[in-house]
């Protein structure tokens, strides 16, 4: 057997392990790994300007690939800068290792320089977490690091790792494990069939059936069997923020998003409804609205991975534990089972009534079904999405950061499949845009890529236009300009009396373009509607660069619909600044 | 209602952390915890009481078992258990309280297990009621020093909690 040192095993079992890229930033406690990496190692590390922005990346590369993403980070703060992005990670399901360097054994607890306790203060966001105190365990835990994280409900696992546990005159045996059990660990497999069956039947009673998708239907690659299932019944179908393109958007089964700024239809139809099948979605307090007043007619099934989710905050009829995939292959099966047994489920008449009533919410009220904003001398930051869908054929991979253009994008750019949305819908992370992208394209350098945000966020990792000159990541940005925090701004618009607190940056934003420029890239402006088509087109043609798109957008407008709140239910909503249900 | 949930989770740093840190993190309430390790020392044994309604505890129970350090866990409430609770207790005793005192811990089943001139250390084991109980009992009686251990609890019967 070979003999390698601590931080040569770490190279080599990513390598092993099949990693593509390393998303890190070097410091004391990790040179040792970052000697051996450079000495002899296949997997290439993209050095970022700062560790949050290593875990955005590695997620972004993890939500478009759906393989776990690499970071490697210094102790103290290293570890401490790349909180945010693992928490982010972590509210959204996503499977990602990330390695931490730690102050040398003997120095742990006394305050030593760049200590800070890792695991504990990762503890809350994190999977599971171990430190390793002897290398000869370190195969084995990168195994399991890389199991626990990509297997039952994805996550983040931390490893931490004390510098001298990694040095290179220590050198022990090493093989990498081709599997690991874990007696403590085992995700459910396949659903219960006794519960599937009664599911099947409850589905096909129903006179008013909603599918709600989530994101796990997205991570758990459900999205074929879910569009089976959805076009073997013709019920309607609604996606989460986080389950976009989980159901082809330019299906006519289609109700658009769901939730605080979902659609009109959607949130009317799961009002409605008599039967909810949830997929993967965990009934977020940004889709329930008032629990206590949440779809009142409904009975509930859910699937899910992760049995913590079902009735959590809204009760199961139905719960079903396992993997989407499995389960729903099998509720297809007892779906054919039952049809077989009787043709007439389910009750196409009111079927029909349902689909007619859902296409009179539409025509009222629809994004998609007539134009929904307001007229403006701007481009309506709306239309800049309608604009990049257009450019793009609908085919792009689109980041974004947090704030209104997060939520325009969600609703005017209509994602056919799934992990080409690429977002932070549970920790709402300003900043995840840019470096999740560069994780995007590195996994897809042929694919387009295009990161949607705003002035605010951009500038929360706004240094990664350094890293994309290093590495050749010719995203684009597209940037809705309203000269706001703008998500805040629209708050302060409905609650707070116009009162801007900190919501604006009065003169100081920087020239994006020249800014552009001096990291090496192309800046464009656009501040007429009628070029804007023009110049989106530019920017998509030149393939090989970055372009910074700054476009001026009207500065006024907010996102609707919007949920009424507090004490309104999912029917309650904002249509427009003076118009409400 | 009150629930003694009992854990049997890998003997690892941190893991003890996990599960205290559940439990702030989520807003539940730990009423009592006991920890150590069992026959097999891969394992430790954690005891907990806490109080919450249905749903508040099959929340606690899911995310237990979640922690990828609980390798099992069983609400023992649910069924015929024995839970005991062990209290060591210092009061003065003094003059003619110092018989008043050795009488109550004779009826509680105690034992003085250390005795000084003015003071007495007295050993109770029992369920948590008892405990409580007993020093409702010592009322009249200066109370120095209180420690219990909590609650350790075991399923009556065949049932066990092993892997
Ligand atoms: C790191 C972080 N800090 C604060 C917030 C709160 N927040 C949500 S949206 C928003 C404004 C975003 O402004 P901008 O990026 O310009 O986007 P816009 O809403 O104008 O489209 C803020 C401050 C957040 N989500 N993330």
């Amino acid at each position: 057997m070979e003999l390698l040192s601590g931080g040569e095993m770490i190279a080599r079992a990513l390598e092993d392990e099949g990693v593509e890229y390393i998303f890190g930033y070097p410091g004391g406690a990790v040179l040792h790994i970052y000697d051996a990496l450079f000495k002899d190692c296949k997997v290439p590390h993209i050095l970022v300007r700062h560790e949050q922005a290593a875990t955005h990346a590695a997620d972004g590369y993890a939500r478009a690939t759906g393989k776990p993403g690499v970071v490697l980070v210094t102790s103290g703060p290293g570890a401490t800068n790349a909180i945010t992005g693992i928490a982010t990670a972590y509210m959204d399901s996503i499977p990602m290792v990330v390695i931490s360097g730690q102050v040398a054994s003997h120095l742990i607890g006394e305050d030593a320089f760049q200590e800070t306790d890792m695991a504990g203060i990762s503890r809350p966001i994190v999977k599971h977490s171990f430190m390793v105190r002897r290398a000869q365990d370190l195969p084995i835990t990168i195994k399991k690091a890389f199991y626990i994280a990509a297997s039952g409900r994805p996550g983040p696992v931390v490893i931490d790792i004390p510098k001298d546990v990694t040095r290179p005159d220590e050198k022990f045996e090493y093989q990498y494990p081709q599997s690991v059990k874990m007696r403590s660990y085992s995700p459910a497999q396949r659903g219960h069939t006794g519960q599937i069956k009664k599911a099947a039947k409850m589905l096909l009673a129903a006179k008013r059936p909603v599918i709600y998708a989530g994101g796990g239907v997205v991570q758990g690659e459900g999205s074929e069997l879910l569009t089976r299932l959805a076009r073997e019944l013709n019920y309607p179908v609604t996606n989460t923020l986080m389950g976009l393109g989980g159901f082809p958007a330019s299906d006519r089964q289609f109700l658009g998003m769901l939730g605080m700024h979902g659609f009109y239809e959607a949130n009317m139809a799961m009002h409605h409804s008599d039967c909810i099948l949830a997929v993967g979605a965990r009934f977020d307090d940004r889709v329930t609205n008032t629990v206590a007043k949440f779809c009142p007619g409904a009975k509930v099934i859910h699937i899910d991975v992760d049995p913590a989710s079902i009735s959590k905050t809204v009760m199961a009829d139905i719960p079903i534990v396992g993997p989407v995939r499995s389960v729903l292959t099998e509720m297809l099966s007892q779906i054919a089972a039952l049809r077989e047994k009787d043709a007439d489920l389910p009750d196409r008449a009111a079927l029909e009534r349902w689909w007619r009533q859902i296409d009179e919410w539409r025509a009222a009220h629809g994004l998609w079904h007539g134009r929904r904003y307001a007229d403006s001398d701007m481009i309506m930051p709306q239309q800049v999405i309608e604009s990049l869908y257009r450019v793009t054929k609908g085919d792009a991979y689109v980041t974004s950061d947090v704030g209104q253009h997060q939520m325009f994008a969600a609703q005017y750019y209509r994602f056919d499949q799934p992990r080409r949305w690429i977002n932070s819908g549970g920790l709402g992370t300003m900043g995840f845009g840019l470096p999740a992208a560069i994780g995007v394209k590195l996994a897809f350098p042929d694919r387009e890529v295009a990161c949607v945000t705003g002035e605010g966020s951009i500038q929360m990792n706004i240094q990664e236009l350094s890293t994309c000159t290093q590495y050749s990541t010719p995203v684009k940005i597209i940037n809705l300009r309203n000269n706001y925090l703008g998500m805040v701004k629209q708050w302060q618009d409905m609650q707070y009396g116009g009162r801007y607190a900190m919501s604006t940056y009065e003169d100081s934003l920087p020239d994006f373009i020249k800014l552009a420029e001096a990291y090496g890239h192309v800046g464009m402006q656009v501040t007429q509607l009628a070029d804007l088509d023009a110049a989106m087109e530019e920017a998509f043609a030149l393939r090989d660069r970055l372009v910074f798109l700054d476009v001026f957008v009207d500065r006024k407008e907010h996102v609707y619909p919007m949920h009424i709140a507090p004490n309104g239910s999912m029917k309650d909503m904002w249509l427009s600044k003076n118009e409400r249900t | 209602m009150r629930r003694i949930i009992a854990i049997l989770m890998e003997n690892e740093p941190g893991a003890l952390s996990r599960v205290v840190g559940l439990f702030s993190q989520r807003g539940y309430n730990i009423e009592t915890l006991n920890v150590a390790p069992t026959d097999d020392p891969t394992l430790s044994r954690l005891t907990l009481t806490t109080i919450g309604d249905d749903l508040r505890i099959e929340q606690i129970t899911k995310q237990l078992n979640k922690l990828v350090d609980v390798v099992k866990l069983v609400d023992l409430t649910e069924g015929a258990h024995i839970e005991r609770d062990l209290m060591l207790i210092k009061v003065r005793a003094q003059g003619a309280l110092r018989d008043e005192v050795k009488r109550t811990t004779d009826i509680f089943r105690g034992q003085i297990v250390d005795v000084g001139p003015s003071v007495y250390t007295i050993q109770l084991a029992g369920t948590s009621d008892k405990l409580d109980s007993f020093v409702a009992a010592m009322a009249d009686v200066d109370i120095l020093e209180v420690v219990r251990s909590g609650v350790a609890g075991i399923s009556r019967g065949e049932k066990v909690l092993s892997l």
